[in-house]
């Protein structure tokens, strides 16, 4: 056990929210799951099959804000394309529960999704072949983006494009693609994207057993991607890239192939928006052109620069809670939405650079320096 | 005072509305006669008021020939008949007003009666229409006729053009006249072969469609050289008509360019000289918009003046707001250029909500003002629109009048000495502070402006910023940042480019290959077409 809790918090400061982070994420998340299916729904305890979807969307969310803050928090890349990969992933698992829909749909082609019929194609394009198969969709959910990151990754880092200009190439990037995707003649249905799921390996979409048991795998492999990008960045890889954050000049010129560096940590970070993306798809039931919009990635900057960019578990809390507000501000007043999230980029810029966990951080720090003696205890 | 004269002016002219009653160019004793005289009697009739009065029958004619001249049976006016909304009225020839007064009701049926004609009247005023306007004074109207009987050519309209083609002193006028007389003989079976290839050889020259059509009906003449040499001559206008063709594509990249140029210029100081990354900048292009709209709003009577108006306005507008976020957010993150970014969108998002709880999510109509609506039309296959025109010439001053501005002024020389060196500038005295304020200010003065000229061509709604945003980031980057001029050449070559690329992509691939080759390009040069010369490390 104790090894288990050292290997959790290997890395010292940096690790020590990981061990309780992961207890307490799949406490809730056993809990609420529990509340869904064993609990009458008059109960008072009883967690509807919306909140349970409702908070594995939240879940996926927090899973793209590590990614963004992986590179943003610990290599100072600001990243305003990872709408790109998130989408990316979530059209390869659409187009597996596309095939999935089989002659079900309003055409009843067998082979043919809905909007191909309608666009009066004759058969599946050769991208789409394959889709049917889960193991094969979820590769290129895993693959597609890492493959996007890695070249664009390896033409932008090696020929030293940095901060704002690289900020406005990946941006330009979310932009081309989301144009592209909206063409019918992409393939990937145009406008409308890909909708009207019906079941995932057999499971039914609509049964409440199959999205508490996407809300769990959602949160298992949240925990998962947690514990392993806490120890990628407290080894010695994540002691460069955090060198590169803070001067990357020297550490070039120490010898560090930096490019090399920040290309693999932008793939990394790509594969997990990309799981994140295939994690989504299925519990809201659609994916369309829209998640390019170059709004959604800057958004999820926003998630991470609340929480607290370069601490893991502040990206997640971040992203929880904006898009808790958001959740409710568009409910009740939704004019006002652009509004707050507005001010909240210039508020977080000015006056809070470190995000929540910097208040946290500021208050620990105080308390140490009331109660010094109490704190030399709980070291030893 | 003076205002006041004017619009006593005005009052007056309004109440003499009604009351008043042209002088007919024609007089009351033949148009008299004309209501008088029976049908087959007309025709002398018609010629006497063709040689009085000339020019000056044109309406009356245009009207008879319509069959939609009647008169009024208790006092013989002659009027011309017109529908509104459904009601027959009646409206004097010359001046087109309404003779009753749109307030009052228009005469009934039995008040009035309906000059008559027959074909062979028709036949004679089409010619004396024809005779007319051939001998107008203006050339301009001269031409037109020749234009309009192209199409139409009989041998009435031959003769008189034929009469009149060695006395035409205007080049134009004659040169579409020789076009008609051509034209009648190569249709000509009975001429000679020789003259009719003659005549298809001039007609080789002509882009007028109505010359291409009679042409491709004598691909089908009988004669076997009349028809080779009608391919030929076929041929040959295709190759001008694409030329020209070529020459339209261009301007309409011209177009995009000179918007583009717009949308980014603003961007170029802001970001390019100040190193200033503001995602608001759309935003102050929207607002300048916005300002155009409201402008227009204050002053419905007056659109034709309005942009006059509304160009300082917006200036002003999106200057405020600029220096406004300057001094407000910007400054205060200065050297942080990533939070810089992150805090003018979230300036960005609360503007464009602003707007649209102010003025609602719609699209808002600003309307052209008429001395921008309208073509210049070249030649029949070529017409440049002139507010596009109009627009490329603005973003051409607003460019020289900036550069100007950065070269010749003290605030440029400040603006560059702290761009080159803050420290350096502070120490020798510049105030720094207000420089930054001033030049964020200039450069989102300038976005209101483009705002402006955007109006005139896209809808004006709370996206329209967001929809420049990327592009001009892509622009300034790709001309080189820092640098005008690259500015200037970038926005016109990704303009046309894109422009060339549609016809064969479509709009929006051409849109995405543009990007992706921006993005490979910024990948290879990284400074951008003309980068700046300098000795920083980074």
């Amino acid at each position: 056990m104790t090894r288990l809790k050292e290997w959790f918090s290997s890395g010292r400061s940096t690790g020590k929210h990981t061990m309780p982070f992961v207890v307490i994420l799949l406490a809730i998340t056993f809990l609420a799951s529990a509340a869904n299916l064993y609990l009458p729904e008059d109960s008072a305890l009883y967690v509807s099959t919306y909140t349970i979807t409702l908070l594995g969307k939240y879940l996926c969310y927090a899973m793209l804000a590590l990614a963004v803050d992986i590179i943003w928090g610990y290599c100072g890349i600001l990243s305003l394309g990872h709408g790109a990969f998130f989408a990316l992933g979530g059209y390869a698992m659409g187009m597996y529960l596309m095939r999935q829909i089989g002659d079900r749909g309003v055409y009843g082609h067998p082979t043919l999704p809905d909007f191909m019929v309608f666009l009066d194609w004759q058969e599946l394009p050769w991208f789409w072949l394959g889709m049917d198969q889960f193991w094969f969709a979820m590769i290129m959910a895993v693959l597609v983006p890492g493959l996007l990151a890695f070249v664009f990754g390896w033409l932008a880092f090696r020929s030293r494009v940095t901060g704002v200009y690289l900020s406005i190439m990946t941006q330009a990037l979310t932009y081309a693609l989301l144009l592209a995707f909206f063409r019918n003649e992409m393939g990937f249905g145009g406008n409308n994207g890909l909708t009207d799921f019906k079941e995932i390996v057999g499971f039914d979409l609509q049964a409440d057993s199959t999205r508490v048991s996407l809300f769990m795998i959602t949160a298992f492999l949240l925990a998962i991607v947690f514990v392993i990008s806490q120890r990628i960045l407290s080894s010695r890889f994540g002691k460069v890239v955090l060198a590169i954050r803070d001067a990357e000049s020297r550490s070039r010129f120490i010898g560090y192939r930096t490019d090399r560096y920040k290309v693999w940590l932008f793939v990394y970070s790509a594969v997990i928006a990309g799981i994140a993306g295939a994690l989504y798809v299925p519990q809201v039931g659609i994916i369309n052109p829209g998640e390019f919009s170059p709004i959604n990635s800057i958004e999820m900057v926003i998630w991470v620069a609340v929480g607290g960019r370069g601490t893991l578990i502040g990206a997640v809390i971040g992203a929880i809670l904006v898009n808790y507000a958001k959740t409710r501000f568009t409910a009740i007043l939704p004019d006002a939405w652009l509004f707050a999230l507005g001010a909240m980029f210039v508020f977080v810029t000015l006056y809070l650079p470190k995000g929540l966990m910097g208040i946290y951080a500021q208050l620990m720090a105080k308390r140490k320096t009331a109660k010094p003696q109490k704190s030399e205890e709980s070291q030893a | 005072m003076r205002h006041l004269i004017a619009l006593c002016c005005c009052l007056f002219g309004l109440l003499s509305l009604p009351a008043f009653s042209a002088e007919s160019p024609i007089s009351k004793e033949l148009l008299t006669e004309l209501v008088d005289t029976k049908l087959s009697k007309l025709q002398p009739v018609v010629a006497k008021i063709e040689a009085t009065s000339g020019e000056d029958a044109l309406p009356l004619f245009n009207t008879l020939l319509a069959g939609k001249l009647y008169y009024v049976r208790a006092t013989k006016d002659v009027v011309g008949q017109y529908t509104l909304d459904g009601d027959k009225r009646y409206q004097d020839v010359f001046t087109s007003q309404d003779v009753n007064g749109l307030d009052k009701p228009s005469f009934g049926s039995k008040e009035v009666k309906k000059i008559r004609v027959n074909n062979k009247l028709r036949v004679y005023l089409r010619k004396a229409i024809a005779g007319i306007q051939l001998t107008s004074k203006s050339p301009a109207v001269r031409e037109d006729a020749v234009h309009a009987l192209l199409a139409k050519l009989d041998k009435n309209t031959v003769e008189i053009i034929e009469e009149l083609y060695p006395k035409e002193a205007n080049k134009k006028v004659k040169e579409a006249m020789g076009l008609a007389l051509a034209l009648n003989v190569a249709n000509d079976k009975a001429a000679t072969v020789s003259s009719r290839l003659k005549a298809i050889e001039t007609l080789s020259g002509s882009l007028e469609n109505s010359v291409r059509n009679h042409l491709t009906k004598l691909t089908n003449d009988d004669n076997a050289s009349v028809v080779k040499a009608a391919n030929g001559a076929l041929e040959k206008i295709a190759q001008r008509a694409n030329r020209f063709a070529f020459i339209d594509q261009l301007f309409f990249g011209l177009s995009l360019g000179s918007v583009l140029l717009l949308a980014s210029i603003g961007l170029a100081i802001t970001f390019g000289v100040m190193g200033v990354i503001n995602m608001a900048h759309g935003e102050m292009i929207m607002l300048g918009a916005y300002t155009t709209y409201v402008v227009q709003l204050l002053m419905p009577n007056h659109i034709d003046y309005s942009i006059w108006v509304a160009i300082p306005a917006a200036f002003m507008v999106s200057g405020l707001m600029g220096v406004l976020i300057e001094r407000l957010v910007i400054s205060r993150l200065h050297g942080r250029p990533l939070e810089t970014l992150l805090a003018t969108f979230g300036i960005s998002l609360i503007l464009q909500q602003l707007v649209r709880t102010i003025f609602s999510p719609l699209n808002r109509q600003v309307s052209t003002p008429s001395w921008m609506s309208g073509s210049w039309e070249i030649n029949p296959v070529l017409s440049l629109t002139l507010n596009r025109l109009y627009i490329l010439a603005f973003a051409l001053l607003v460019f020289i009048i900036l550069v100007a501005i950065l070269r010749k002024t003290s605030l440029g020389l400040n603006v560059r000495a702290v761009s080159q060196n803050r420290n350096m500038a502070k120490a020798m005295g510049v105030k720094t502070h207000r420089v930054d304020a001033m030049t964020f200010g200039l450069g989102s003065g300038i976005a209101g402006v483009a705002g402006v000229a955007l109006s005139q061509l896209t809808n004006v709604g709370p996206n329209l910023g967001q929809a420049y945003i990327i592009d001009s980031f892509m622009v300034v980057v790709f001309g080189g940042v820092g640098n005008l001029l690259g500015t200037l050449v970038a926005a016109f070559s990704l303009g046309i480019a894109t422009k060339f690329l549609e016809p064969t992509t479509g709009a929006v691939l051409a849109a995405i290959i543009v990007l992706v080759f921006i993005i490979l390009f910024i990948q290879k040069r990284p400074k951008g077409l003309f980068p700046q010369k300098g000795r920083a490390a980074e």
